[in-house]
Formats: C-alpha cells, structure tokens, sequence
C-alpha cells in the first residue's frame, strides 16, 4: 500500500540552528502515528514543513505516491493535510458555520458563499464527531476541547486524509480526552492517517499504532508500539551523551535566600509549588512545555500573583503582588521572550542596564549621566556586550548580546534572586557558553540563581540542584549531575511519585 | 532616543524656510508682527509640549482643545467674580489638572483606549461649555491683558514663559527619572512593568501634567485679549499633534524630544503668514501643512527603516 504521507531526509536549518538534520517519516493510511522528542527535537518545524509552512532544505515530500518539491499551505490543504492545534486558530467573534466555511472557501473576496448549505454542512460535521455544538455558535463562547472539535470538523469538511494533532489533550479533562480519543478513533477507522504528538506517555500507548521519536532534529527510531516500553522510549528521547563543557559546580552554598511553600494559582497554572533556594546556588527547572515553569516565574516577581501559598525571603514571609515590589525585594527576572519583554529595543544600551535600578542609582530622581555611563561601561566590560558604545540601541545588538544588556538590567539592581528563563534561548554558541560561565560566576557571588530551561544538557550541567515540574507543580528534585533519563521520566510522569521525592 | 537625524531634518527644513524667507521677503522679520505671531503662539506650544509627553507614553489625548476653551472660560469667570489675576490662574490650572486626571483614571486605571477616552471628553467638554456659556464671550477687567504690563513687556513675557516651561519639560524628560520612565512606557510597557516601572501610574500622572499645563496655556492665551471667546482652542487638538508629529515624536510613542517637537511647530507655525508674504492664497496654507505632515510621516518611515 501506498503511504499517505513520505518524508525522506527532510533538513532545516533557519540561520546557524539546524532544527531538522534528516528526518524520516511515513504515515499510512488508518494508522494513528505518534511523534515524540523532547522540546527542540524538532517536532514543530517537521509539522510545518508537512503543512508547507517550512520549506525543506533538503529531503523528499511524498504525498500519496507523488513527490512535492515546493509545498505550500494552499496545496497541502488542497491535498487533505489538516493540522489541529493545542491552541484553536479560531476567530473568536465568527461563528462556528463562518469559521469553517473561511478553511474550506476557496479563496476571492468576491466568491458567494452560501451560507445556509455551510450551516447545514458544519451541522452535519459536528455531529458526525458526536459534538454537541450549534453551527451558529460564537466560537468565544466555546471551551477550548470544543474549539478542536471545531477544528476537526474543519478538517473533516476538507475530507482531509492527513490530521496532524500538536498536543491535542494539553488543557482537556479526562472526559473530553476520552471523547477526543474517541474521535481520533473514528477517524481511523474512516481510513484517515493521524500524526498525533504529544508528552503523555500514556496517550501515546492508549492510541498510537507507531511510534517515531525525533532527537535533536534527527528520527532516531521508528517502532510499532507493541516492540517498546515507556522506558525504552524515553531512553530515545534523551540517548545523548552531554557533549557540553560546563563551568565546574562551585560547592559552596549558603543559606536559604528565597522560599515558597504550597504556591498555587486558582487557574491551576501552578499549584502546591514548595522549594528552598540558597545563596550561591542554582536551581534549575526542567519540565515540558507548559509544565508551568515560566507560570511559577511570574508568581515570584509578582506579574500573576499566587492565590495561596507563602514566599518567604530570608525566613520572612512576604508578599510579591507586582514586578515593582518584587524588584524592591531584590528579585531581578530575564524573561523568556527577551525581544519583547526583556530589552527596551528603542532605547540605548546604557539607559535600559539603569532602567530597573533608578532607585539605587539617582535617589533624588535626577539622573547623573557620569553614574550611568559609568555603571554601564561596568557591564559591557564585565559580561563582553559587543555593541558600538553604551549609547548604542539595544535593538541593533545580536540576541546573545540582549540577552547580556537583559542580565545586566538584573545585575544593576544588585539582586538577591535572579529569575533566568531560558537564558540561552536563540542565542549561537559562542555566546551560550559565555553566559554559562557568567551564570556560575554570578552564583559563586552569592546569588541565588533560578533557572529555567528547556535544554537538558544545559539544566544537567548547570544546576546545583535540579526542580522537575510537571502539571503545574514541583514533582522531584535531584542533585545536579544526574542521569538525563532520570530528569525525563519525571518530566514525563513515567516515574512512581515516590521514587521521585 | 539616540541619534537626531530625525531632528536635524526639521531644524534643516525649518532653517531651509526661515533663509527662504529673509530672501524673498525680508520685512517678514520685522521684529513687531514677529513677536506678535510668536505670542500668540505661545499658549500652542504648551500645548503641544503636554501633547507631546501624552504621545511619547503612546497614549494620545485629543481633548486638549477642548478642556482648553473650559479652562479659558473658567479663567474668565473667575475673573469676574474675583477680579484678582492670581485666582484665575489658579482656578484655570486646577481645571485642567482635572481634566487631564480625568482621562488619566479611565486611561490608566480603566484601561480604556485613550483615543476613545479623550475623544468622549472632548465632545463632553465642548458640548457641556456650549451649553453653560451660549456661546457668549466674558470680558474681561481692564488691568488684565498683558498681565497688567505694556504690550511689549506682555508679549515678550508670554513668549519667555513658553520657552521656559519648554526648556522645562524637555530638561526633566532627559533628566528626571520620571522622564525616561515615559519613554519606558511607550517603547514597550510590559517590558517597562516587568523593570518595576508601574505603567498606569506613569500614565495616569502624563495625562493629569498635560491637563495641569493645559490649564496654564489657557491663562497665556486670555491675557492676550480683553474678552474669553468660549468657543477657543477649536482644532487646536489636531494642530498641535501634527506639531509633535513633524517634529520627530512618533505616534506609537517612545521616541522623540521636545525640541524636536519645537522644531515641527515653529516650521507649522512660520509656514501659514511665510505663504501669505509670498502671495500665495491663504487657502492654500491648510494643503501645505497637510503636505508637509505626510511628508514627515515618510520620512520617519525611511529613516526607521534604515535604522532597522
């Protein structure tokens, strides 16, 4: 039998990162495929260049026996390839009959769409997916589990013959899972191929017929779920040697600078969050993609406060309600998404090192430019920014060097507690391995360093301690060094709780 | 806010008109009508400073002109009941510090958009002034116009004092703390809450300064005159933002001085009467300001684009 869908040594690199090395991958038709890797193994640029949202580098597209050399969105849509995302890319204020009629128009604005045979047709639609959702409905006034069947009819209504679903139960209950998987069945059974991707090992068993598992942009196995264990599946998640030089652990560590025990959020984004961070320390947090690590950022410094729980600093119960008292407290936070939250782009090297720190710096409110000039050539000497004077825009600098005016920003302050969130994220190599070592120099001064990261290697050879997050909460910690595979499965949940503590 | 190349095309631009003018039409210096016409400028240019501050935090505050006229006929009121200079004053800047508060709450505080915001306040104030005054001008005691001083005295003070607050502003926005927090919020704000920086407040307190100097350029304009006509400071909203906006202060806010504003509004302000000395039709003079506001709109566009 012809397969559905034919990837042969597809590779992508966008600038120096190379995302996808050579990948291989089939779909057959009524199979459920799973795709599974860690965050970074390169899951999301392979979707988009199944999508034709990326176009490959090199390697093959095989779509029902016939090669696509230049797939676009508009043909691999022609082609029955539909994607439901974890988040809908729904207009909320159109109903559900104008949503899907938008996907499957073709395209012209001055076509006549008749919109009582789209109505009946989305009617329809739904129904067959067992959803109980009027064609009429505002998609805002839908839940999110009845926004993907609202995507799946879409996808149905395409007559698509390849669905792709990107973490489809990530906000789902139980029940809409097992309704979900349901559908995904029916499918199935309708002939459809679905490459389903997702992080819960149990999913993946309860659904998939194969199994593909990419590693660092590389597939390293396909297998038939009966020929594996979870176990053996994540050995070929994270199978890698650390072939990373870290700065050496320094071992000295003091006493506890920041603490929080039973830290939730009535959102459910964090809950019962309990840790204990030293000076000189690093912790480092793994977890997947929305295990809540960057939620728990945002409860310390205050941007969405904890409902409940306690932080104490120094022993002393406090209270973090806004980023102005966190700073006040001496909490300094390199966000994730530096370009848009980390640097001010329109301002100059040296204003945006003092902008967190004026208090410190100009008490009277006056600004000294000898002062700023002075504290900013500090830090582009201390931490080598490269940028052509300390009245240079941020904006004009390389993502390595933001990220360093970012730190630096912190450092002014003269922090307690310094929050990194994905320190090196887009950042080459040369300068990852210098914020490395400024990262360990900064601990070795006292700090108490919290950081977040979805680079394994880097939580493994960074962090004195390791936090492993999964649903929103702590579920293990581990002295630093540990085996790779060891951070994984608790991040997976593989592992038995108690096993974990 | 580095680099003022931005700048410098205005102050060229305006330099290219002022040298134009002493050419084609030297008496257009002639120091009387010059210093009457800056004077009556004056008023304006606060004005457009408070606009400017508003803009820079990439808010927009379209109903300068009117709580202008309230503040004007408030002024006059005042007058003629307490007859005393220095109550006027008073009652003229508390006016407008609550006004400009007013947008700030529902700004700041209710996170309403500040064009809709200042737009509802503008037709309020407006609608609410025709109502109470009918249209019908206050006069003013004698002693009043120029402050009580001669005319010469007077328009040079008025013209002094709007330098003043000019050099003012455009100090404290470069060397206050609170300055550079403007530019924080209006290059990126949540960048700027996430340094500590609390964006409503900073907000809040530009619109309630913008009202606070609304209400004193409303003193600088009814001392000009011996009456208060209570339907002033008409279009005077979309004239001083076109000011900032030539002058260099973009509309998505965070960049942009004060003297480059300066620059925009002196070209805007000579460009009317230099046509008028060049004979060309007074018509006319709305056209040329629109031209060269979109001509400034493009030139922003290429230079941020080579700055990109």
């Amino acid at each position: 039998m012809v397969p559905l869908l034919q990837l042969t040594d597809i590779a992508k690199s966008f600038g120096a990162v190379q995302a996808l090395r050579g990948v291989s991958f089939d779909l057959r038709g009524g199979e459920v495929h799973a795709l599974l890797g860690e965050n970074g193994a390169g899951k999301s640029t392979l979707i988009k260049v199944v999508t034709g949202a990326h176009r490959p580098d090199s390697g093959t597209i095989e779509i029902i026996g016939q090669a696509r050399a230049n797939l676009t969105t508009q043909e691999a849509r022609r082609l029955g390839i539909a994607c439901v995302y974890q988040q809908p890319a729904l207009f909320p204020d159109l109903t559900v009959a104008e949503n899907i009629a938008l996907r499957l128009e073709p395209t012209g604005a001055i076509r006549r769409v008749r919109w009582t045979r789209r109505r009946t047709q989305a009617d329809e639609w739904l129904k067959r997916l067992g959803a109980d959702i009027s064609a009429r409905a505002l998609v805002r006034n839908l839940s999110m589990p009845e926004q993907q069947l609202v995507e799946m009819a879409c996808a149905i209504g395409a007559n698509a013959r390849i669905v792709i679903m990107d973490e489809p139960t990530a906000s789902l209950t139980q029940q809409e899972q097992q309704r979900l998987f349901e559908v995904v069945r029916r499918l199935r059974q309708d002939g459809v191929g679905i490459i389903y991707i997702s992080h819960r090992m149990e999913e993946v068993f309860a659904l998939a017929d194969r199994v593909t598992v990419l590693r660092d942009g590389e597939s390293v196995a396909t297998l038939r779920l009966d020929e594996v264990t979870e176990a053996s599946l994540v050995r070929l998640m994270v199978g890698r040697e650390v072939d990373w030089i870290f700065p050496p652990r320094e071992a000295r560590v003091g006493e506890v600078v920041l603490s929080a025990r039973g830290l939730s959020c009535h959102d459910g984004a964090i809950r019962d969050v309990d840790f204990d961070l030293r000076a000189g320390e690093i912790l480092g947090l793994a977890g997947l993609v929305g295990a809540g690590r960057t939620e728990l950022a945002r409860v310390l410094f205050g941007i969405t406060p904890a409902d409940q729980g306690e932080i104490r600093l120094y022993g002393q119960s406090i209270r973090i309600a806004s980023p102005t008292e966190a700073v006040a407290h001496g909490i300094g936070y390199v966000t994730e998404d530096r370009r848009r939250h980390g640097v001010h782009l329109e301002m100059s090297v040296a204003n945006n090192i003092t902008l967190a720190s004026h208090t410190r710096l100009f008490p009277r409110g006056w600004l000294r430019r000898e002062v700023e000039q002075v504290v900013a050539a500090e830090f582009i000497e201390t931490l080598d920014i490269k940028t052509d004077g300390a009245d240079g825009l941020a904006g004009a600098l390389s993502g390595g060097n933001q990220q360093k005016v970012a730190l630096a920003r912190w450092l002014a302050t003269r922090p307690k507690v310094l929050i990194l969130d994905e320190p090196t994220q887009g950042v080459d190599v040369g300068a990852k391995s210098e914020i490395h070592r400024i990262i360990r120099n900064l601990a070795k001064s006292g700090l108490g360093i919290l950081m977040i990261s979805s680079d394994l290697p880097e939580i493994l050879g960074m962090s004195d301690r390791i936090g492993v997050m999964r649903s929103g909460t702590i579920v293990a910690t581990l002295p630093g060094g540990v085996d790779s595979a060891e951070v994984m499965s608790a991040a997976l949940g593989t592992m038995s709780e108690g096993q974990a503590a | 806010m580095r680099g003022y190349g931005r700048e410098l095309t205005v102050v060229a631009l305006l330099a290219l008109l002022l040298i134009g003018m002493a050419t084609a039409a030297p008496n257009f210096f002639e120091p009387q009508p010059l210093l009457s016409r800056l004077t009556a400028a004056a008023p304006k240019l606060v004005v457009a400073c408070a606009v400017s501050l508003v803009i820079i935090t990439r808010q927009i505050d379209i109903s300068v002109g009117s709580l202008f006229a309230v503040c004007s006929v408030v002024a006059g009121i005042v007058a003629s009941a307490h007859g005393t200079l220095p109550s006027a004053m008073v009652a003229a800047v508390l006016v407008g510090t609550l006004g400009g508060a007013i947008n700030g709450v529902l700004v700041a505080v209710f996170r309403l958009p500040s064009i809709v915001v200042t737009l509802a306040t503008m037709v309020t104030w407006r609608e609410g002034l025709r109502l109470y005054q009918q249209g019908v001008f206050l006069n003013l005691p004698e002693n009043w116009q120029w402050f009580g001083l001669s005319m010469h005295v007077g328009q040079a003070t008025l013209c002094g004092v709007g330098l003043l607050i000019l050099v003012f502003l455009a100090g404290g926005l470069r060397h206050l703390a609170g300055g550079r927090y403007l530019y924080a919020v209006g290059s990126d704000s949540s960048a700027a809450r996430l340094a500590g920086i609390s964006p409503p407040a900073v907000t809040f307190w530009t619109f309630t300064l913008a009202g606070a100097l609304v209400g004193w350029a409303a003193v600088m304009s009814v001392v000009q005159s011996p009456q208060v006509d209570p339907g002033t400071g008409k279009m005077l909203e979309l004239e001083v933002i076109a000011a900032a906006v030539v002058g260099g202060i973009t509309i998505t806010g965070g960049r942009g001085s004060l003297w480059g504003m300066f620059a925009g509004f002196l070209l805007l302000t000579f460009m009317g009467p230099s046509l008028t000395y060049l004979g060309v039709k007074p018509y006319w003079d709305k056209a040329f300001q629109g031209g060269v506001i979109l001509l400034s709109v493009v030139a922003e566009r290429l230079h941020r684009r080579q700055s990109d």
